[in-house]
């Protein structure tokens, strides 16, 4: 990986920071754009098997640039098989993807806390707020889409059902999450899918 | 009865709390952080992290980290602010890329790549349903509900579909969502 190319990365990453209006879930649909179709950097299956494992571990779901950034730096030099130095740039890769992740947007939240308690109600802030939920929502639907067709290019009729099914099962009961993955990965692991 | 506050004892504290918290956090934090900071911690109470939040999901970033970053720097500046953020991402973001390098080493074997698969459905179904979570407020939306699902729908296709580059996607359907939101909360208002 060269310096100009980490450094692109760097700086589109603290942009979508404050493009995240409605967090973590709302720039998946973008860093598959960024990272998958234009740049090439990680495969739709490195792609998809960072946002599924981010759901399986606890934390923000943020964590899920790290994991982005841990297999573009491991893959750039040289994967698994490389060894240490592939590790150590798998690591210093997630370090600073995910700090151009938050530190921007923490930034203006330190800075702008203070101003929203005061303008709350005023009607630019309402305005901005419910704008942005019609698309906060297409978004987070796009980031569940974009990461099925990721999972799922042949577009196998059960490992759609297996989608829907679990979409309907949080939508309309309270199971655990970790439940539901658990029940998808033994689902995926005998039918071979 | 009105709940007494007691604040954060310290800068480690704030760290300590916030890992705790990040490490409970299985997919949705928002229960968790709930629980920890106004039933188990009362730093705050019910009505005032209703506001906080509230306030952490109008700014971009992620919500949680936002309110961390609210939070600390609210009792002890930058630093605080720091402390409460790092807690929230340092610990959970090592133990993560730990699950992850534990599930690569065995993703050559044909059966954790299948049950990657199921996994990867499953967990697009629940970010899926996330998104409908919004349903209920986009069925209120000032412009009515029949222009909130067309914007939602308008950028599920430029997004998912047609592969456009977010800051596109926002400048274009962001800008006149909230611009007709604007004008009809005004109308409202002086009506």
């Amino acid at each position: 990986m060269n310096w100009s190319l980490w450094l692109e990365l760097h700086l589109h990453f603290c942009m979508l920071s404050l493009l995240a209006v409605g967090g973590a879930l709302a720039i998946v649909p973008e860093m598959h754009r960024y990272l998958v179709n234009d740049l090439q950097l990680l495969s739709e299956t490195a792609f998809s098997q960072s946002v599924t494992l981010a759901q399986i571990a606890p934390g923000p779901n943020i964590l899920l640039v790290a994991v982005m950034g841990w297999n573009i730096g491991l893959q750039a030099a040289g994967g698994f098989e490389a060894g240490g130095v592939a590790m150590v740039t798998g690591l210093l890769m997630a370090l600073s993807l995910l700090t151009a992740a938050v530190l921007p947007s923490s930034l203006l939240s330190y800075f702008m806390v203070k101003w929203l308690h005061l303008h709350q109600h005023a009607l630019s802030v309402r305005a901005f707020k419910a704008g942005m939920v019609p698309l906060v929502m297409g978004l987070m639907i796009s980031a569940g889409w974009l990461l099925q067709t990721a999972c799922n290019p042949q577009m196998d009729w059960r490992l759609l059902l297996l989608c829907v099914a679990s979409m309907l099962i949080v939508l309309f009961t309270r199971v655990h999450l970790l439940w539901l993955m658990l029940g998808g990965a033994l689902a995926g692991a005998a039918l071979g899918l | 009865m009105a709940q007494e506050n007691v604040a954060p004892r310290s800068r480690t504290d704030l760290f300590l709390s916030f890992t705790w918290l990040g490490l409970q956090g299985f997919g949705g934090v928002l229960a968790v952080v709930q629980r920890e900071m106004v039933d188990r911690k009362q730093w705050m109470t019910l009505s005032e992290f209703a506001e906080e939040w509230a306030l952490a999901q109008t700014l971009p970033g992620p919500n949680v980290v936002n309110l961390s970053v609210m939070f600390g720097g609210k009792h002890f500046g930058p630093t605080g602010a720091l402390a409460a953020m790092s807690g929230l991402l340092l610990l959970p973001g090592l133990l993560m890329l730990a699950i992850v390098i534990g599930f690569q080493a065995f993703a050559h074997l044909p059966v954790v790549a299948s049950a990657l698969h199921g996994m990867g459905v499953a967990a697009a179904g629940m970010v899926m349903a996330a998104g409908w979570r919004f349903w209920p407020t986009v069925k209120q939306h000032p412009l009515g509900w029949p222009l909130g699902l067309a914007f939602a729908a308008l950028s599920f296709a430029l997004a998912a579909l047609m592969h456009w580059p977010l800051a596109h996607v926002i400048g274009v359907v962001g800008l006149v969502s909230c611009g007709l939101t604007w004008r009809r909360l005004q109308n409202k208002d002086s009506a």
